[in-house]
């Protein structure tokens, strides 16, 4: 079975400076990937070259189309749903437009209340606040937000940027068994970028590890479990 | 730079030879041109190198030409004369008006001046203020003959000052954004709470800037007053000052030399699209205008700098 | 005390129409952040496009539904030629290309309809509406102004072509990431700030007459409203337009040296006095500013 995503060669710079040098990897359907690596290796640049936000170069095949000539609103309604690092909550607008913002591009008002509902159902904090502006919301409660937002449009594939920045742990755990609970019953593939290297390995199937913009390691969790180097550089023990 | 010191040299020996070689008429324009660039010049100082966006600068430049004349006119002070305290008057104005200017932000900077530009006309035809103003009717010069008996007929000799004055307003201009204080007006364009917490003193530098800035346009007033021979208070409204951002934007924003190739454009280009068609000008120039900006979005300064960077990286 | 309210109505009949063209320009300004230097000219020519259709013939309301339409269309096409390749060019050539399009479209009205001052009907008719305070057109001025702004809120606040419109002027960049087509909605601003600039146009025509120059002032008046309402809300602008309205015209009557002359200069005295105090406008958003 061919992979969701399939990346290669993927460049990518930010004016002057070359930030991606030549990426290969892959999401599997139905997988979740993690991106592990130090401040600057690449991370958030490599979800933003998927989304079209950042000048790049290479194959993108997402879903057996080539998406890397596509602008970002055309990779989203393919399916890719982006929880930006910064959260990108539209702050001005209400909780509840927000979510509807989410499901802009689907029709069907019925099944999107429905959505809606399951994301209170999902994050009852949500539900309390939902006429107030989304600006006035606490970190933690903008994040899980932002998590609602990219569920709204039932995404075949949902990309994290450090999706446990800034939150307490509690409410770390709670979003991540969110994801569990997620993956385990709908076929919704994630590529997640972490600095908690342990909570991400947790939850992938498969891990790639970026330095200074490259690949530097491909495997399952385990390997970087089993691997002492790794595991001292990543996991701290 | 060689480049810059030999195209510096060409300047200057194409311009010392042009009234020789034209006649009357065309001296006068080739003396506007340069009246245009230091008015130019005065805005590149606050919107381009300062960030400060502007289009209040015919009220300077109204300013200084109504300080020329009457000043000449009502007071018999020489011409020579005007030209400095027209530089102070409008140094004061700019300066007084810098103070508020500091607690608006790009667009509502933008209205507060455009409504310094639109006051400006009316409050020259004010009533009370005839006496000094002439009202509607305006003030008349009397054109200046050329100094110490120098074999130049007057429209020459006012050229030669026109020029003088450029070149001289041009190198204090360069020497002042090449220095510790133009860095601290980009810093302060770039980032303004960046460059406060570097400790540059953000509001005394916008506040004098907005004064240089008046100065410049308020002597190139006077010296169009003196040119012209005339004012009126309906030759200085809100159409000058977008008159004086299209030349800015076209000669390209934070490069001085460009004043001169802005100036030769709002100078030159209206007539060029009478020539193209005379009842569709106005249309002619729009179009020539939005074309100019979708090949040379930074002006003929970008272009040049682009170059010059090519240049250099071989 | 007759004479006071009766400047008051017309002040704010007048600013109606000055709220109108605050509200076209806060609709682009929301949508790209510039102001349309042009959208007075704009509005010129369409209240001519309109003149022109009622001349052949057409019943009034046609003619005005018509030349809504096609002001919208025209707004929707000049943002997605004149603009498109402007995307990544500085602020300042921005408004260089606004003030070509306002040389444009004030030549293209004066070539082809010249400059002799034309009539341009009311539907309202001109007769007295509450006693001498208010004639019917004016009345008409104010509920037509009102109404739009009416069906504007309903658009944004309950549509969710409105709601990606907000979204699009709010965070452009977020707006992509949930598929909004973000330049599309920004033609869209376009098309319906035209279209509001066109009923502007044809509502002051009946006052003012038709000729090429016709709405110079009124764009000066509907930046002053715009800004005194502060340039990010619809309401504001429309009560900055009215409050502009009345205060012009109360400065005209009962302030002796002002005559004409100066009614446009105290208009703006009173918008630079506000900004002063309160620089993001009356009604608004400071935004904090994140380093």
């Amino acid at each position: 079975m061919t992979a969701l995503l399939s990346v290669h060669g993927l460049t990518a710079s930010y004016g002057e400076g070359q930030v991606l040098a030549g990426l290969d990897f892959e999401v599997q359907r139905g997988g979740v990937t993690v991106l592990l690596g130090a401040n600057g290796a690449g991370k958030t640049t490599t979800l933003r070259a998927i989304c079209g936000m950042v000048r790049r170069e290479g194959s993108i095949i997402f879903d057996g189309k080539p998406i890397q000539n596509l602008s970002t609103e055309g990779v989203v309604r393919l399916g890719v749903a982006h929880v930006p690092d910064g959260r990108g909550t539209f702050t001005q607008l209400t909780v509840d437009e927000n979510l509807q913002l989410g499901a802009i591009t689907r029709r069907g008002r019925k099944e999107i209340e429905h959505d809606i509902e399951r994301c209170f159902g999902y994050f009852p904090v949500l539900k309390e606040r939902r006429s107030q502006q989304a600006g006035t919301l606490s970190g933690g409660e903008q994040q899980m937000l932002a998590v609602a937002r990219a569920l709204m449009l039932r995404p075949k594939l949902m990309l994290l940027d450090e999706p446990s920045f800034g939150l307490a742990p509690m409410i770390v755990k709670q979003i991540f068994d969110i994801f569990r609970t997620l993956n385990a019953s709908t076929s919704m593939s994630m590529l997640i970028v972490e600095q908690n290297a342990a909570l991400a390995l947790e939850l992938a199937d498969h891990a790639y590890l970026l330095e200074t913009g490259r690949v530097v390691f491909a495997g399952r969790p385990d390997d970087i479990r089993n691997d002492p180097a790794l595991r001292r550089s990543y996991l701290g023990y | 730079m060689a480049i810059e010191r030999v195209s510096a040299i060409l300047f200057l020996l194409a311009a010392i030879a042009a009234p020789m070689l034209l006649s009357g008429f065309f001296i006068f324009q080739v003396t506007m041109l340069l009246v245009y660039a230091i008015a130019i010049m005065g805005l590149n100082l606050l919107t381009g190198f300062n960030g400060q966006f502007s289009l209040g600068h015919s009220a300077f430049y109204a300013i200084g030409a109504y300080a020329a004349a009457i000043l000449m006119d009502k007071f018999g002070i020489g011409y020579l004369w005007t030209l400095p305290l027209a530089g102070l008057i409008c140094f004061a104005v700019g300066f007084l008006f810098g103070f508020p200017a500091l607690r608006l932000e790009g667009t509502y900077l933008a209205l507060a001046t455009f409504g310094l530009a639109v006051a400006t006309p009316q409050i020259l035809k004010l009533t009370p203020l005839e006496h000094w103003t002439g009202g509607v009717q305006g003030v008349f010069v009397a054109k200046p003959n050329a100094a110490m008996g120098l074999p130049l007929t007057a429209d020459q000799w006012l050229y030669y000052l026109t020029l003088s004055v450029f070149i001289l307003l041009y190198i204090l201009a360069r020497n002042l954004i090449g220095s510790r204080t133009g860095r601290a007006l980009l810093a302060i364009r770039e980032n303004p709470i960046a460059a406060q917490s570097m400790g540059i003193n953000v509001s005394l530098y916008k506040t004098l800037t907005f004064g240089v800035s008046a100065a410049y346009t308020g002597v190139a007033g006077a010296l169009g007053a003196i040119v012209i021979q005339f004012v009126a208070p309906d030759s200085f409204g809100f159409m000058l000052s977008v008159t004086f951002l299209v030349g800015l934007v076209v000669g390209g924003i934070a490069w001085l030399p460009g004043a001169l190739i802005g100036a030769a454009f709002i100078l030159f280009v209206p007539n060029f699209a009478e020539e193209i068609s005379k009842g569709l000008s106005g249309a002619a120039y729009g179009v020539i205008m939005i074309l100019l900006m979708y090949v040379m979005p930074s002006g003929a300064g970008g272009i040049v700098q682009s170059a010059l960077r090519a240049v250099r990286a071989r | 005390m007759e004479l006071l309210l009766q400047q008051i109505l017309s002040g704010l009949a007048t600013g109606a129409i000055y709220a109108c063209m605050a509200l076209a320009v806060v609709m682009i300004y929301q949508s790209i952040g510039h102001l349309n230097f042009a959208q007075g000219e704009m509005a010129t020519f369409s209240t001519f496009v309109a003149w022109q259709l009622i001349t052949w013939g057409f019943p009034y309301w046609a003619a005005f539904a018509l030349t809504v339409a096609l002001s919208f269309a025209g707004g929707v096409l000049i943002e997605r030629v004149v603009f498109r390749p402007l995307k990544d060019a500085p602020a300042l050539s921005h408004i260089v290309v606004f003030i070509g399009l306002l040389a444009i479209f004030n030549n293209a009205s004066g070539f082809v309809w010249d400059f002799t001052i034309k009539t341009f009907p009311s539907p309202f008719g001109q007769g007295p509406m509450f006693g001498a305070f208010l004639n019917m057109h004016q009345a008409g001025m104010i509920a037509c102004t009102l109404g739009m702004l009416v069906l504007l809120y309903l658009f944004f606040s309950r549509t969710r072509l409105g709601l990606s419109l907000r979204a699009a002027a709010a965070n452009p960049e977020s707006a992509r990431l949930v598929g909004v087509r973000v330049g599309w909605m920004i033609a869209l601003g376009w098309g319906l700030a035209s279209a509001i600039g066109a009923v502007a146009g044809m509502l002051i025509a009946p006052v003012v007459f038709l000729e090429p120059n016709m709405m110079l002032g009124v764009l000066l008046y509907g930046f002053a409203g715009a800004v005194v309402g502060g340039l990010t809300s619809p309401i504001g602008a429309v009560a900055g337009g009215l409050i502009v309205g009345v205060m012009e015209n109360l400065a005209g009557t009962y302030v002796p040296v002002v005559g004409s002359e100066l009614k446009l200069t105290i208009a703006l005295s009173l918008i630079i006095l506000i900004l002063i105090f309160k620089p993001s406008g009356l009604f608004g958003k400071t935004l904090a500013k994140r380093v």
